[in-house]
């Protein structure tokens, strides 16, 4: 075998364990975009003071407008209160995925400094009578936000 | 009509009729309104742009075949790395759109313009890796060493190509995981698979021409004409 064609092996051979190390290592569990709220719990020590993201389902009924914006994060398991000064995105409603970055404060909530929204990998039309959700894009957050029903017009029963 | 100019007006075509479609007749999401419809572009880039990386690997591995089984009259295959040029040029083309086209839509639904999610991280890699290949390209003059050089990096770069696709399995990201059949109704799903063709049939005439292109370039150079001072014979 001449010193070429060891080295086009050499190189294949790298290209296949560099995918099988990322693949079937432990690499997977070492990168981690976001805790969910119960890994934030577990890693309490570590979170303290560094600046993280959070990430989970934005719990209904919590959400409070004002400054700062409270909502509840939470994965079904443990829950998380984050407070933030940010405008949230057009999208940001009760029931959807949300990834926050910032930090723990000492009293178990969460101050964030970029609110990010995480949508799913549906694409649905309206339902019947429903309007496309102009609103959500370039209104500012209502009431009634994450519903695709009409609005119910004032003054029937 | 030639044959690749024909495939590429096919494409425009198809581009213009999903795209009009997608436009004005397909309904916008039921959360996300019209912004929506950048999915159309956005989706067949990234579709094309792995189907533009994955003709380089194959011609990558042509070429690796050549050398690892030299044949016996000495003629060395050099399509392969004409086409390898050529494709990696266009993939890298359509990773760009790609990518500016996601930062437009991400911007308006998730809140920012970039985030280092997995996701956005293995295709800025993908996309930095094979720009890479073509960096080290320009700077290797010789022509076989060029394009055995080129192809040990292709294969290497090309690793990132299944990383991306399966990056919103693996790990936890941002950007959401692909959509199938049922998360996507047919109104929508209709000009998207006309504009993946569109996109298709457009990198293919891409690449098929930008083939030629480096055909007559190498095939000057290897018959040592005085061209330019890169070609230059005496190397």
């Amino acid at each position: 075998m001449t010193s070429r064609k060891l080295f086009l092996v050499a190189a294949v051979g790298v290209a296949v364990a560099g995918v099988s190390w990322i693949a079937f290592g432990n690499l997977g569990e070492n990168l981690v975009y976001y805790w969910t709220p119960t890994e934030l719990r577990d890693h309490a020590e570590k979170a303290e003071g560094a600046t993280v993201r959070l990430g989970g389902m934005v719990k209904a009924g919590s959400i409070v407008q004002g400054t700062p914006l409270t909502f509840v994060v939470t994965d079904g398991t443990a829950e998380v209160t984050v407070r933030t000064t940010e405008i949230p995105p057009a999208m940001f409603r009760e029931g959807i995925g949300v990834v926050v970055e910032g930090s723990v404060d000492g009293a178990g909530g969460f101050d964030s400094k970029r609110l990010m929204v995480k949508h799913d990998n549906s694409y649905k039309a309206p339902k019947d009578g429903a309007m496309p959700a102009e609103g959500q894009m370039f209104g500012t957050l209502a009431e009634d936000a994450g519903t695709t029903e009409p609005p119910p017009v004032a003054g029937t029963p | 009509m030639k044959l690749m100019p024909a495939v590429g007006a096919l494409g425009v075509f198809l581009l213009v009729v999903g795209s009009w479609i997608g436009l004005f007749v397909a309904p916008a999401d039921r959360f996300m309104g019209d912004i929506q419809r950048i999915m159309y572009v956005h989706v067949p880039s990234a579709w094309t742009t792995m189907v533009c990386f994955t003709v380089s690997l194959v011609a990558a591995l042509g070429w690796v075949y050549g050398v690892v089984r030299p044949a016996k009259d000495g003629q060395r295959s050099w399509g392969w790395d004409d086409a390898l040029e050529s494709s990696i040029e266009v993939g890298v083309m359509f990773g760009a759109l790609l990518v500016m086209q996601g930062m437009i839509w991400a911007k308006p639904t998730w809140g920012v313009y970039w985030t280092w999610d997995p996701r956005l991280t293995t295709v800025a890699v993908m996309e930095l890796m094979f720009v890479a290949v073509l960096a080290l390209r320009s700077f290797v003059d010789e022509p076989v060493r060029r394009a055995t050089w080129s192809a040990v990096t292709t294969l290497v770069a090309y690793v990132n190509v299944p990383l991306v696709y399966f990056s919103v399995r693996w790990w936890s990201s941002l950007h959401q995981v692909q959509s199938t059949s049922d998360s996507i109704d047919p109104e929508i799903w209709r000009p998207l698979g006309i504009n993946a063709f569109g996109f298709l049939f457009v990198a293919i005439a891409f690449m098929g021409l930008r083939t030629q292109v480096a055909r007559l370039t190498r095939e000057t150079l290897l018959a040592g004409d005085d061209v330019g001072p890169s070609a230059g014979g005496a190397r």
